[in-house]
């Protein structure tokens, strides 16, 4: 992948790492991620940005040990898909043994940088 | 005008290593195969739907549609489909769809894929193109890490194991023993699976559809032309369904269930006039163990919660009430991920009509179904093959 900003998805980033990370909602209540302009449950293209709540919740993981070359250094790693309600998000996990995680445990959302490519990515450390 | 459509002839090349390959050379051993079989010249095709996943990233070739027909010696509109791991079931479908509305006689249809011409760390990379590139591949999944992500919730919401999960990868290596097209044709046992290496975690190495070379391919035609050149075409396909969901996981209701397989399937079982408990033999898309459980829940033929232990209850083996994967399946048979879709028909045709070498142990089977992934199943496709007057 180019080292070219993605629109949305590298404001999202920007945002966590102002401590004030946010999705999108729309008239119906549902949540997004960016970049999104299309509400797919109503067709609306109004869709307004709304604080993530500061706590989600473990709702799978999985420890990694074949990586891609992008990942070749972490190895191995916990990727986890945490439900912040609104919206679930997927990051890597820190601060907590691969032993140690549970489904439904309390996370915060954060950001650091990827051994391999020193690239931004999205942390998970137990709340 | 509204036609059956018949398969005309299939082929299939060895599916497994065969690094020095070019897909073109694949592709074309396998149309050849098909016109062979279907005894037609490739100057009948009227169009071809090609399936190919990552070209560029192989083989630095795109452009794969009239590549392909010209080196399969047909002179025709060609596109290449790419639908991930279910780019030759859509390729499939879609030529079902041209012959079934009149607006074509004869179609060639299939796919292919070479993989083994890089390094497993590359093809991981490759084959992660087909998860989220920002909001997954950015957070390090891979593809084996995805499913493990949906094993890991299902155990959670219905509970199994990875001894239930193992069954299902000594099954499809039992099935594959005799069969001379799959990748791996050894048996191995549950203490073999648990105790590989991990991939991703609960994911062995025996959990894991392998790398590998190969190309299938299948001559679709109409009911009038198959009459009007005397052609045998034992086996038709009566339902084809497609469907599709958002590519994160994170964005699923439910990340252990497949929404885009229930749709697909349920388009396919109302178009073939069927119901799930119709169908006597099925190929499904067991890219990893938990697929082939999430597969047949999501068709229909088990409750949720209870598709991951059939192959260990003896329900889903080659002498149980619904034999699944009877080719070796993802799992042992190979996954050349664009010609995944494409050979579970081929391996069906033969299955129904009594050519294939597991064919006795569903001599009474009349009605087969494919199902073809792609991603996390954010792409399906299900077609429904049955023998002409059974």
């Amino acid at each position: 992948m180019s080292d070219a900003r993605h629109a949305g998805f590298d404001d999202f980033l920007d945002a966590l790492e102002d401590g004030e990370p946010y999705y999108l909602e729309g008239p119906d209540g549902d949540g997004y991620l960016p970049p999104r302009r299309i509400d797919p449950a109503t067709g609306s293209q109004d869709l307004t940005e709304k604080s993530l709540p500061e706590t989600g919740t473990v709702l799978t993981y999985t420890q990694t040990h074949v990586a891609s070359p992008e990942f070749a250094d972490d190895a191995p790693y916990v990727v986890v898909v945490a439900d912040f309600g609104p919206v679930s998000i997927t990051g890597q996990l820190r601060d907590l043994d691969a032993s140690e995680i549970d489904i439904g445990q309390e996370v915060e959302i954060g950001i650091d940088y990827s051994e391999t490519h020193d690239k931004r990515i999205i942390v998970f450390t137990p709340a | 005008m509204v036609s059956d459509v018949r398969i005309a002839g299939v082929g299939m090349t060895k599916f497994g290593s065969a690094p020095e390959r070019t897909s073109r050379d694949l592709f074309a051993q396998a149309a050849g195969e098909a016109f062979d079989d279907a005894d037609i010249d490739p100057d009948a095709v009227e169009e071809l739907f090609y399936g190919n996943f990552m070209g560029e990233f192989a083989e630095t070739q795109g452009h794969q549609g009239p590549l392909m027909a010209d080196a399969a010696g047909v002179s025709a509109p060609a596109t290449r489909i790419e639908s991930a791991c279910a780019s030759s079931g859509a390729a499939v479908r879609l030529g079902y769809e041209k012959v079934k509305s009149g607006q074509a006689d004869v179609v060639l249809v299939g796919g292919a894929e070479r993989m083994k011409n890089i390094s497993t760390a590359e093809g991981t990379e490759a084959l992660s193109a087909a998860a989220d590139a920002l909001w997954e591949i950015r957070a390090g999944v891979t593809f084996p890490g995805a499913y493990s992500l949906m094993a890991n919730r299902y155990f959670h919401e219905f509970g199994g194991s990875r001894e239930d999960l193992a069954h299902i990868a000594v099954k499809n290596h039992a099935n594959a023993v005799e069969n001379d097209l799959a990748q791996f044709n050894s048996t191995i046992d549950v203490d073999d699976v648990l105790e590989a290496p991990t991939v991703s975690a609960p994911f062995g190495l025996y959990d894991c559809s392998p790398m590998s070379d190969g190309a299938s391919a299948a001559v679709l035609v109409s009911d009038s032309f198959a009459e009007d050149h005397g052609l045998e075409t034992p086996v038709k396909i009566t339902g084809a369904g497609q469907a599709s969901d958002g590519l994160a996981l994170q964005d699923r209701e439910s990340i252990p269930r497949t929404p885009a397989a229930e749709e697909a399937g349920e388009m396919a079982f109302e178009q073939a006039g069927i119901e799930p408990s119709d169908v006597d033999v099925a190929e499904v898309h067991d890219c990893f163990t938990i697929a082939e459980a999430l597969a047949l829940e999501s068709l229909g033929f088990y409750e949720r919660g209870e598709g991951i232990s059939a192959a260990r209850e003896g329900k889903t083996t080659i002498d149980g009430e619904l034999p699944v994967n009877l080719s070796g399946g993802l799992k042992a048979k190979g996954h050349p991920v664009g010609a995944t879709g494409g050979a579970q028909i081929s391996e069906m045709t033969k299955l129904l009509r009594g050519d294939h070498v597991n064919s006795d142990a569903v001599s009474d089977a009349s009605v087969g179904l494919t199902h073809n992934a792609g991603g996390t199943v954010a792409s399906c496709v299900v077609h429904v093959l049955e023998e002409v007057d059974a």
